[in-house]
């Protein structure tokens, strides 16, 4: 490498060092599989019902709504990731040019085509037997209203089209690039999150904003829409320098100073969290209040999973017991015994009742293999449904009927906390979260806390320093399983009745798909993860911003997965710890790069710039 | 290291003395309800039986065969799906959970061939003929799916920590799923009629046509899988892999082919097991393919993971203990509505088999990376 | 051999056992890892432990620390029996050990590996942490500061900046004194190193060998150590106990053994043994 000796900048270094892509170069292979696979993907999409149900849902208003927007996007991501080089020593390989336009342009209308021959396939066979959504609504749609050779055309030029976008994005510089996504996801965003800001802006009496902001029979109109855009990018372009300075600021900050940071930080989050409901109707509140139980539960499955280590699949029975519990302590309809608790009492007894359920369903697991353990907690968890629902056990809690007309939460003699009001429901979570925040924050720095990542790297090295695995493993096993008995007492006064059918075990993978999405192991993260995910598609059974979702969410939820465990297992938000866990050895040639790693001689020497290794 | 659980040793802990008292009562449990029902079985009026369960009525020899032969019928089906689960743990060392939901797509591609070839008049013309049919069509379409599945979502996942496949798996389940119930819809779907000689019992042991189909099917099936394994070159470059991957892949075995091989396989025995699921309930829905799932895996490792004919009699265990164990053990212990809890018993012989013997009954064989 | 050594070697020679293995045997399925091997290692005492590949030496260390289960036989430490105990118990006692292939727990600290070996010698639970209590507060500062202090044991290689630095960033020789740094933490009694300088350069295994010396001379700590670098065995040894085939053929000063015929026909078989 030359850049240690001359005094160039990267940009221009770069700029020497890749040629441009030489004409007709191209990889079609690759441009035909990712085409073909996009084309797959298209086709999937168009079967799958989803822009016929979201053909509803207006993005803005006249010209696009969020049905189309799923068929835009995958030529524009595959028109974009053709682009995508091999980057050697920091330094793709090529520069980037007009190649990757054709490129672009290639893959879009391979990924169009799928559409495209979709259509003619559905004016002339007829496979409704076995694919429901066979149908001319489809055909309509694709075709704009017209004749299926029109919806192949449009298709292959539409693909074609966003396609070439997804390649001449590659062009941009990065500032460019930023401000364009920013842009978009600024408009796309502003649709769906508009019944909430729609409902915020009522509250705070900014009724006018919002008319001018959206359509009245919802969708951002064309003036906002490029208004938004304009304003979002300005916004992208000037600010981002402030944001990263900002944040490497706060990254740099020491000792006390850090502590403010961060403590003026959670403070002013958590004043935002308790002024928004004020302002905030029912359907918001209810919302928020959602969101809150899946962040509670997610919470504690994060003290398991994220800490611990311990691959929890039947994370629900804890749910399960608790709601249950704190139904027949409380509900005057318990079938068996009906004590009729106050709730706060009864929370007592439930986080013993859950304490001990926990060491129960732990103790002949926690010895087992981490898969095996999976999938017999994952039996726990369909047992205790079972058993709740068996008729054996239905003189205890109702059956399939379950357990109605449980009392509203009393709290103290001072508010009474029950579905109806799900702004009061919404500030009993919080306080819950904020406890269990501070739980696992607290365990976490402490020699627990140490010997959980001792036991996730090492379990056998562990033992032999001293540390009793099973006991520290039991524990994180009963401290989630206390966390999840909060949100159980809760949902259950929420809800004012349990049914076997709330606890199903898609219930514990929803909850899992939340703590990895936000990264497992971090507090921040999994509140992200479970506000995203549940605030906007939805939990199980609750309805999240994009009520359209509801009929795809569990099937977005399982490709969300897949998708993070490949590209991403830390998570959105990642803690440090879990990066170098799943990136040890890249981030060891990272330090490496960077003089940090010592050599043999030993390690007086100070970490510095990297010495040049080559000539 | 040994594992922990083999040590000997008297316990020490409360762990220790916690397990020891679940693993008694549990063998306390199931021996009284055996006890109960053997008393039962000779007079329902005496006064263990009476003492045991009020209502004591008994079995009569023909419900007690039926069942067992529905829970041998049940179990081979197991068998098969769980001879996918073992192979992928035997050579990559975790568990595709995403396997029950190769099962169904079987059951539902059968679903739709057998339907389109009823209204092609076939089915009834030629029964037989066409279920061979449905069957290739099911075993291609299955290892396809896996195969699909092992590039997409495993490959790029290989040499991570065990759970990590994991998790993708269980996103790859969730999806499949769900995919279902977006293209085919959320309602179960069902087989087209059969004719009456798979329908009705046969003179003949008192079988249902249908049962004696599914288990000659499964053995049949299960010996082509042995020879394919045990006697051919590709077994044994599986067996090779198994073994130890990097030493196979120094003595010039093709892993990335093997591996592909293994999921193939695994998905054609899945594919076949759910036709067997067609025929025996003649319905099928996008849920079909989890509880399935979950006992076959459970089979595997009843019957020693990695061990192929450990999975088959394992299958056969959970299949027999789920669909005798209620009415056997429950019912004269005075439990009502037993047969809401068959699968609470399947999981809970996973459970206790994990307890008593965490390798099986055959002893598990693993990746040379596994077994440390 | 210095001063304080030959004081050392007195010291044991009077001192009662401090670990003990009493004819003990350990088989895997029909072969016998160890057999009948009885062997002591008294209080402020090194014994090295040698022998030819396969000869049990690490066998004995995970026998000792109960990662492997005696067949037959009997280990004893400070009068009482270790069979049955858990690994973590073992630990408790007072044993520590490291391995021959470098365990680390390799995406936590340098300063949290030492932190976390000491959960044994610690108690403050979970209550506490939540609470926030004195006791909890004054703990961690204490494991803190002993930890700080081990690491400055090995110099000023594992201090300052490095110290919050993943154990990974390590160069092989620092993760080698890590582990020790590690089973210092754990308090011992007695300290197990199962091939310390094994990878190590001349300079750095001669470092290394003075440091196994430091740590009886300063901490007082008895040590075993299973080499095959036979200078370092020289070196370092009060006795030396040599194995073959699971059993012990030598014990002695190091002169004694590695003149002992038996022995050097264990090494380079039989023939040269005659010769």
């Amino acid at each position: 490498m030359t850049d240690t000796a001359s005094p160039l900048v990267p940009g221009e270094a770069k700029a020497l060092l890749a040629p441009p892509r030489p004409a007709l170069s191209h990889d079609w292979r690759r441009i035909v599989r990712i085409g073909s696979i996009a084309a797959l993907g298209q086709a999937f999409i168009a079967l799958s019902n989803m822009p016929v149900r979201l053909d509803e849902r207006l993005i803005v208003k006249p010209v696009l709504s969020l049905g189309y927007l799923v068929l835009l996007f995958l030529p524009l991501a595959v028109g974009y990731r053709q682009g995508h080089q091999t980057v050697r020593e920091g330094v793709p390989v090529f520069r980037p040019g007009l190649n990757e336009v054709v490129g672009g342009f290639s893959c879009g209308l391979i990924a169009g085509g799928g559409l495209a021959v979709l259509a003619v396939l559905l004016a002339n066979f007829d496979l409704r037997e076995p694919l429901v959504n066979w149908s001319p609504i489809l055909l309509d749609l694709l075709a704009f209203g017209n004749q299926a050779w029109f919806a192949a055309v449009i298709w292959l030029a539409i693909g074609a089209g966003m396609g070439t976008v997804g390649g001449v994005l590659r062009l941009l510089g990065p500032t460019s690039r930023r401000a364009v996504v920013t842009m978009a996801i600024a408009v796309a965003g502003a649709a769906v999150l508009e019944s909430l800001v729609v409902d915020l802006a009522e509250g705070m009496g900014l009724e006018a904003l919002t008319d001018r902001l959206y359509d009245r029979r919802g969708g951002v109109n064309w003036n906002s829409a490029l208004g938004l855009a304009g304003v979002c990018g300005i916004l992208a372009v000037a600010g981002r320098g402030r944001l990263r300075q900002a944040r490497s600021r706060h990254a740099e900050l020491q000792g006390a100073k850090r502590t403010q940071a961060n403590a003026g930080l959670m403070a002013l989050a958590a004043a935002t969290l308790i002024v928004l409901p004020l302002f905030a109707g029912k359907l918001t509140n209810e919302l928020l209040a959602n969101v809150g139980l899946f962040v509670l539960l997610a919470l504690g499955l994060n003290v398991v999973v994220g800490l611990a280590g311990i691959l929890d699949l039947g994370y629900v029975a804890f749910f399960a017991v608790g709601s249950y519990s704190t139904a027949v302590l409380t509900a005057a309809t318990s079938p068996r015994i009906a004590p009729e608790m106050p709730w706060l009492v009864a929370l007592i007894v439930v986080v013993i009742i859950t304490g001990l359920a926990g060491l129960f369903i732990g103790a002949p697991v926690i010895r087992m293999r981490g898969d095996y353990l999976a999938i017999v907690t994952l039996g726990f968890g369909e047992i205790i449904r079972l058993l709740f629902l068996s008729d054996w056990l239905s003189g205890w809690f109702g059956g399939s009927q379950g357990i109605t007309m449980i009392p509203a939460a009393d709290i103290f003699g001072l508010t009474e906390v029950s579905g109806t009001d799900p702004r009061r429901v919404f500030y009993l979570v919080l306080v819950f979260c904020a406890l269990a925040i501070y739980v696992s924050w607290r365990l976490e720095r402490s020699r627990m806390g140490r010997a959980w990542m001792a036991v996730r790297e090492d379990e056998t090295v562990a033992e032999a320093m001293g540390i009793n695995t099973v006991n520290v493993k039991l524990l994180a096993f009963v401290v989630g399983a206390v966390l999840g008995s909060f949100s159980g007492a809760i949902f259950a006064a929420k809800v004012g009745s349990v049914f076997p059918a709330s606890f199903l075990i898609l219930v514990s993978i929803v909850i899992l798909v939340v703590v990895i999405f936000g990264g497992m192991g971090n507090i921040v993260g999994v509140i992200a993860g479970a506000a995203v995910l549940i605030g906007v598609l939805g939990g199980p059974k609750q309805p999240g911003l994009l009520i359209e979702f509801s009929e795809f969410k569990l099937l977005i939820y399982g490709a969300l997965l897949i998708w993070m465990m490949l590209a991403r297992p830390e998570g959105l938000m990642p803690s440090v710890r879990r990066t170098r866990e799943l990136h040890q050895q890249e981030m060891a040639q990272d330090a490496w790069l960077r003089g940090e790693v010592d050599d043999d001689g030993g390690g007086n020497r100070p970490a510095g710039p990297p010495v040049a290794t080559q000539s | 290291m040994v594992p922990r659980t083999l040590r000997r040793g008297t316990p020490r802990t409360g762990v220790d003395w916690f397990l020891t008292f679940l693993r008694v009562s549990a063998l306390t449990v199931v021996a009284l309800g055996l006890l109960a029902f053997i008393a039962q079985e000779i007079d329902s009026d005496n006064p263990f039986a009476r003492w045991a369960n009020p209502d004591a009525t008994g079995l009569t020899g023909e419900q007690f065969w039926g069942l067992v032969v529905s829970g041998v019928s049940q179990g081979a089906m197991y068998g098969l799906i769980a001879l996918g689960y073992s192979m992928v743990y035997g050579v990559l060392g975790f568990i595709n959970f995403a396997h029950g939901e190769v099962f169904m797509v079987g059951a539902m591609t059968g679903m739709i061939t057998s339907n389109k070839l009823a209204d092609a008049g076939m089915w009834e013309s030629n029964f037989i003929g066409s279920l061979v049919l449905i069957v290739v069509v099911s075993v291609i379409v299955c290892s396809l799916t896996a195969v699909i599945m092992e590039r997409v979502a495993y490959r790029p996942l290989r040499g991570q920590p065990r759970l990590i496949p994991l998790i993708t798996s269980i996103g790859v389940s969730f999806f499949i799923q769900n995919a279902s119930i977006v293209l085919l819809g959320p309602a179960a779907k069902a087989y087209p009629d059969v004719p009456d000689w798979v329908k009705t019992k046969h003179t003949f042991l008192q079988i249902e046509g249908s049962r004696i189909l599914v288990i000659l099917v499964a053995a049949a099936s299960m010996i082509c899988l042995w020879y394919v394994v045990e006697r051919t070159k590709s077994g044994r470059a599986m067996r090779a892999v198994a073994e130890d991957s990097e030493i196979a892949a120094l003595m010039g075995i093709d892993v990335n082919r093997t591996i592909v091989k293994v999921f193939a396989l695994g998905g054609a025995m899945a594919g076949m097991a759910g036709i067997l699921w067609g025929i025996l309930f003649r319905s099928v829905i996008h849920s079909t393919g989890f509880l399935p799932g979950i006992k076959a895996f459970s089979a595997a490792v009843v019957g020693g993971i990695g061990h192929l004919g450990g999975a088959m009699t394992g299958g056969l265990t959970i299949g027999v203990a789920e669909s005798v164990g209620p009415l056997v053990i429950l019912e004269p212990l005075g439990v009502s509505g037993v047969s809401q809890l068959r699968d609470a018993v399947a999981f809970a012989v996973l459970i206790g088999v994990l307890l008593l013997r965490p390798s099986g009954i055959f002893g598990e064989r693993l990746p040379a990376e596994d077994r440390t | 051999m210095t001063e304080t050594h030959a004081a050392a070697a007195i010291a044991a020679e009077t001192g009662p056992p401090l670990l003990e293995t009493k004819a003990l045997s350990i088989d895997f399925g029909g072969l016998h890892a160890l057999n009948q091997l009885t062997f002591e290692v008294r209080e402020g005492e090194i014994v090295s432990v040698i022998g030819p590949n396969g000869a049990g030496k690490t066998t004995l260390f995970n026998a000792i620390t109960a990662t492997v289960e005696a067949s037959a036989g009997d280990i004893v430490f400070e009068g009482r029996s270790l069979l049955g105990l858990d690994p973590n118990q073992v630990t408790s006692r007072g044993i520590a050990r490291t391995f021959q292939n470098v365990r680390l727990f390799a995406n936590m600290s340098v300063l949290e590996n030492v932190m976390v070996s000491q959960h044994c010698r610690t108690k403050q639970h979970a209550f506490g942490a939540l609470l926030y209590t004195k006791a909890f507060r004054r703990e961690e500062a204490e494991i803190r500061q002993r930890a700080e202090k081990i690491l400055s044991f090995f110099g000023t290689r594992l201090v300052g900046y490095r110290m919050d630095q993943p154990a990974f960033t390590l160069s092989y020789a620092n993760r080698r004194r890590l582990e020790i740094a590690r089973a210092m933490a754990t308090q011992p009694k007695l300290i197990l190193l199962d091939e310390p300088v094994a990878g190590m350069n001349p300079v750095e295994s001669a470092e290394l060998t003075g440091l196994v010396g430091r740590l009886r001379d300063e901490w007082g700590f008895a040590i075993v150590v299973i080499e095959h670098d036979m200078g370092v065995v020289k070196e370092v040894s009060d006795r030396v106990v040599v194995l073959d085939h699971g059993e012990k053929i030598a014990e002695g000063d190091y002169a004694a053994v590695a003149s002992d015929p038996e022995v050097i026909e264990a090494y380079l078989g039989k023939g040269t043994g005659e010769k």
